[in-house]
């Protein structure tokens, strides 16, 4: 069974005419890392929050077809058991840490305090949050004296704590300086590893071609495309869908230069071999 | 007409911990970006330009005039800031009616200020929603609404904090054109940015922050061509350079146009 299941999922906001998400269908394997690109009236932020359960329970609104998070039917589930399974981490780092601790530590003890969990399984679970998103060294400073890459971190492992098996992040590396967001995906692609399974709304395309297994592209609220990063970059439409491809896949389409599966490199490497064969084969 | 010199800029929020640790610095008609690392004091920097906060030592000259001897209206007629975070500075029920106060605020008439934001949100392709409520709009047009009402105030000296943070590739490309056309209308643009690929495509001068100082600065392709000195900065290169040196492409490439007709180029 797939670890997320959608079905042509329907949804508008309350007081709006426009449907915010259109006959969405798509499912998910455990384990899988998703980038969620497309314009920003796409829809990409409404189906993290349906993913994660904000829509329908917060977010009212008309609603249909089905989400399915490991099985959970997050429209019929109670809200509490849905945000367990599916954690959601906002795009900005201080709106998630709540500022009321004064050490990485206690912050990421925060919402399993709230959990309710004994105290010898919440340290279990602080001690492997630190290991995975790398912060041990920072666990006894205050969150707020942190570089931005950092916080974010310790935001996710607030959230991963928790152990949810699917961990959902829109746009968290947005508000970046570059190596800050290298370490963000470094650690979230460490995380498929165990088992957590990965959906990011991201504008950074080098980075989602870089990290995610499989890519969906939303426009004006439908599913347009669900496929490898490498076949979605590839895409003739892609300039009027609102998505600028990465430099190398840019610069291979500029070139005609295509891999024997039909499709423009998005990785370097490639293109370097791509264009070593053309020289090998002029030469 | 509206050039800063920065001489010997210190300041601390609180004493224990120095934010900017003397920085000398004189801008020009060059579009110039600030990068550096989340907390390198990038926004502190631009806050003072803008004598919203004032410096513990070292002095800001306006056009040769101390800042610190003017008063922030004289100030708010040079200087034009658009805040990184847009919800910071909007607070009116409808969008033309919250582009006006900056223009109201430094004098304008009712009928300038009104044609003034107009124009201001024909600029930034937001002309259809003037009667709608800001905070209706998603983040990225709220951040335009606010760029809107700095430009309709018409300062000859505009500073944006991170205009392109969360816009998607239209966006970018209409932040990039509102900076083209202030430069060709003689005005100084400085913004500070963490996208690397748009700091090379658009700006002619980059500025690198490191701890409060300034760790490097030029023009933009001997700037990013420092890879060592970026990376401890925790910068990186554009992605059109990394490919080009890949490549060995040779002149320190900045775009994806720049390395496409390098290609395109018969070699030898």
């Amino acid at each position: 069974m797939s670890i997320i299941e959608v079905k042509d999922l329907k949804y508008r906001y309350p007081d709006t005419t426009k449907l915010a998400l259109d006959g969405i269908s798509f499912s998910v394997e455990q384990g899988e890392f998703i980038g969620l690109i497309g314009r920003n009236t796409a829809g990409k932020s409404t189906l993290c929050y349906a993913l994660s359960g904000l829509v329908p329970h917060f977010f009212k609104g008309a609603y249909g077809g089905s989400v399915e998070i490991a099985g959970l039917n997050v429209r019929t589930t109670d809200v509490s058991e849905v945000t367990a399974a599916a954690g959601l981490v906002f795009e900005n780092p201080f709106s998630q840490i709540t500022g009321s601790r004064f050490t990485v530590y206690e912050e990421i003890a925060f919402g399993l305090e709230n959990m309710g969990l004994p105290r010898d399984e919440m340290i279990k679970r602080i001690e492997e949050a630190l290991d995975l998103l790398d912060i041990r060294k920072v666990k006894d400073k205050n969150p707020f004296d942190l570089s931005g890459g950092q916080m974010q971190r310790v935001a996710i492992a607030g959230v991963v704590a928790m152990k949810p098996k699917v961990l959902i992040l829109d746009e968290p590396t947005s508000q970046l300086d570059p190596q800050g967001s290298e370490e963000v995906f470094k650690v979230v692609e460490n995380l498929t590893k165990e088992g957590i399974t990965i959906i990011m709304a991201e504008q950074k395309m080098e980075k989602i071609a870089q990290y995610a297994d499989r890519v969906l592209l939303l426009d004006d609220a439908k599913l347009i495309a669900y496929d490898t990063p490498e076949a979605v970059f590839s895409r003739d439409d892609l300039a009027s869908l609102g998505v600028q491809p990465p430099a190398v896949t840019a610069i291979a389409r500029h070139l005609g230069k295509r891999k024997a599966t039909g499709h423009y490199p998005v990785d370097l490497e490639e293109l370097k071999m791509l264009l070593a064969e053309e020289g090998a084969a002029h030469g | 007409m509206g050039k800063l010199e920065i001489e010997k800029l210190h300041f601390a929020y609180d004493k224990a911990t120095p934010v900017i640790k003397g920085i000398d610095l004189e801008l020009d008609n060059r579009k110039t970006a600030i990068i550096g690392q989340n907390g390198s004091g990038k926004t502190t920097f631009v806050k003072l330009l803008k004598g919203l906060l004032r410096p513990d030592s070292g002095r800001i000259l306006l056009d040769g005039a101390d800042l610190a001897t003017m008063t922030v209206a004289q100030i708010a007629k040079q200087i034009g800031l658009v805040f990184q975070n847009p919800d910071d500075q909007i607070f009116k029920s409808t969008v033309l009616d919250e582009v006006m106060v900056g223009p109201l605020n430094i004098g304008q008439t009712l009928d300038e200020a009104r044609a003034s934001s107009r124009a201001a949100l024909a600029q930034v392709q937001l002309a259809d929603v003037e009667q709608v409520n800001p905070y209706d709009l998603n983040l990225a047009q709220r951040k335009m609404v606010a760029l809107a009402s700095i430009l309709a105030m018409d300062t000859p000296i505009v500073i944006f904090d991170e205009p392109t943070m969360g816009q998607d590739a239209a966006g970018k490309a209409i932040i990039k054109k509102v900076i083209e056309d202030l430069q060709a209308e003689g005005k100084a643009v400085l913004c500070i940015l963490h996208d690397m690929d748009f700091a090379a495509a658009v700006f002619e001068r980059i500025i690198v922050f490191s701890q409060g100082q300034l760790l490097l600065e030029g023009d933009a392709r001997e700037v990013f061509k420092q890879k060592e000195l970026l990376q401890q900065a925790y910068l990186d290169q554009p992605q059109a350079m990394k490919i080009a040196h890949a490549l060995g492409i040779p002149g320190d490439l900045l775009t994806v146009e720049e390395v496409d007709s390098a290609l395109a180029r018969p070699s030898q």
